[in-house]
């Protein structure tokens, strides 16, 4: 107990001796644990390597500036492909994302104990395979190109927005669904009247960030054949075209700019 | 018209809310519903249309037994029952029409509500209930914009456009200034007038109900304690169902509200 009788007053501590030495030990561990992290990390590195770095950069820097400018006219499509890819894949995600939210909510599920679990696992294990290991996946299943890229970052985001939107989904204000169910109002009328309205500035926001997000994402699908601008980046990196790859990177740094600007416009627009 | 036999719910956690609540109200008559917090008002109404599942007894709306009704006979049943709630419940991202049109989607399919298509009977309905209410300007704005005298304007047309026989009423004073309060109570006991509709209201301020009601319900722990005419609300009627307190400032303040109008 924090408070004790000290000759006649009650003095407070915010912890009692116990908790404060449990505190010291537990800050001695950690602190142990980094140093001996380090000591492990620091043995086996190479340290010619990293002392070597400052020139290597340097020379890389060299050879990459100024980039190759009349390049640009060959990332027009690339580009374009990957914010499709982005656009296509954000709005197919979504279109799985919304019932499985429903599903998933603990106030809207038809099932808590078989549905409920089901689309958590859904949810989850889009959630925990990174993009490039689908567009690897499925390349082998349905051959490269841009679809691949699709669907790729489309399953991708399927467990982002699931989850984002659930935990709005159950957030509500349950008297307003209250309301509309008195009413008379069938399950879907309640849905639509009662929780849609609730969950649509959420809903829309999610889907400009995970847009944002996937734009950066589809940049890199084309390193393992999935379309989009990365499959120019990763064939100019194989024949060491510096001055194209600092192209690339600047033309991926604009589009990754532009979509930041459009998705704060548009979250601006909803709030 | 309505009709409570041995009413009982018992929560999950074995909280008993309604003993055995028996209850008649006939066609057109307003009714308070007072009593502490925890006393079961809220419980009652809500086990009325079903918002809470009673745990055994029936509860007759006309002939009906509302509680032996599966999902869509209990749709058609709710129609017929309008509530009011204390927090309004308005849809706060819907404009002021489409919540009081929302009123209609008992009677209206998926699609026509979904799409806004309502009739324009309904809408004609709409238009005279906020101008009833005063708000018919009001009608293009967001509900979140209201005070929240207007809000429970808006609530009270959502519940009538349901053409009810019955209003259910949640503490609909409990978040107005006394003013406000007052005026929106005479408002419900006016409509309920025009319309001949029953209500039964839950209130926690015992002088608005004696000004405006016919009859006087008191639950206590989930029982009925006090039945009769807000008249005989005496000091020790009020100690049986609030407990002991003194009771003369709330019953002169009263006399003073009637002595004015």
């Amino acid at each position: 107990m924090p408070v004790r009788d000290l000759k006649g007053r009650q003095v407070w501590q915010r912890r009692t001796g116990r908790e404060s030495l449990l505190h010291w030990v537990m800050w001695l561990i950690g602190v142990a644990v980094f140093a001996y992290c380090w000591q492990q990390i620091s043995a086996s590195t190479t340290w010619f390597f990293v002392w070597d770095a400052p020139r290597i950069a340097n020379d890389i820097w060299t050879r990459a500036t100024p980039p190759r400018w009349e390049y640009i006219t060959q990332l027009g499509k690339p580009i374009w492909d990957t914010l499709n890819i982005a656009t296509l894949g954000t709005i197919l995600a979504l279109i799985m994302a919304v019932p499985i939210a429903f599903l998933a909510a603990r106030n809207t599920t038809p099932s808590k104990y078989v549905v409920r679990p089901i689309a958590l696992l859904i949810i989850v294990s889009t959630r925990s395979i990174n993009s490039l290991i689908w567009a690897l996946l499925l390349i082998a299943i349905i051959g490269p190109g841009v679809f691949a890229g699709v669907i790729a970052i489309a399953i991708r985001s399927i467990g982002f927005c699931a989850k984002l939107l659930y935990e709005a989904i159950e957030e509500i204000d349950e008297t307003q669904v209250e309301a509309i169910t008195a009413t008379g109002a069938s399950r879907w009328q309640v849905m639509a009247y009662g929780i849609v309205p609730q969950i649509l500035p959420a809903f829309a926001g999610i889907a400009v960030f995970r847009w944002d997000i996937n734009i950066r994402e589809s940049t890199v699908l084309g390193l393992v054949g999935a379309g989009g601008i990365g499959l120019q980046l990763s064939s100019s990196l194989n024949v060491l075209a510096w001055p194209q790859v600092s192209l690339i990177l600047l033309v991926i740094l604009a589009a990754v700019i532009i979509s930041e600007w459009v998705s704060a416009k548009v979250r601006g627009a909803i709030i | 018209m309505l009709r409570l036999e041995k009413l009982v719910k018992t929560y999950k956690t074995g909280d008993q809310a309604l003993k055995a609540v028996d209850l008649n109200v006939p066609e057109g008559q307003v009714l308070a519903l007072i009593g502490p917090s925890g006393a079961g008002k809220s419980t009652l109404i809500r086990c009325i249309n079903r918002l809470v599942e009673p745990t055994s007894g029936s509860v007759f709306l006309g002939d009906v037994d509302l509680t032996r009704l599966s999902m869509s006979a209990l749709r058609r049943q709710r129609r017929r029952m309008g509530m009011i709630f204390q927090e309004y419940a308005l849809v706060e991202r819907l404009t002021v029409m489409e919540n009081v049109l929302s009123g209609r989607l008992g009677y209206v399919g998926f699609w026509r509500s979904f799409l806004r298509k309502y009739p324009q009977s309904d809408v004609d309905e709409a238009f005279r209930l906020l101008d009833r209410v005063g708000l018919a300007h009001m009608a293009d704005k967001r509900a979140d914009e209201l005070s929240g005298g207007q809000r429970q304007r808006v609530g009270i047309c959502r519940a009538l456009i349901q053409d009810p026989a019955l209003l259910l009423v949640d503490e609909p004073t409990a978040s107005l200034d006394p003013k406000t309060s007052r005026q929106i109570m005479r408002l419900i006991c006016e409509l309920c007038k025009e319309r001949g509709l029953a209500a039964i209201i839950n209130i926690h301020d015992v002088a608005l109900a004696q000004m405006f009601v016919q009859r006087v319900i008191g639950l206590r722990f989930g029982a009925v304690e006090f039945d009769g005419l807000p008249e005989g609300l005496t000091p020790e009627v009020l100690t049986t169902i609030y407990g002991e307190e003194d009771w003369e400032a709330t019953i002169e303040k009263v006399d003073e509200d009637e002595a004015l109008a």
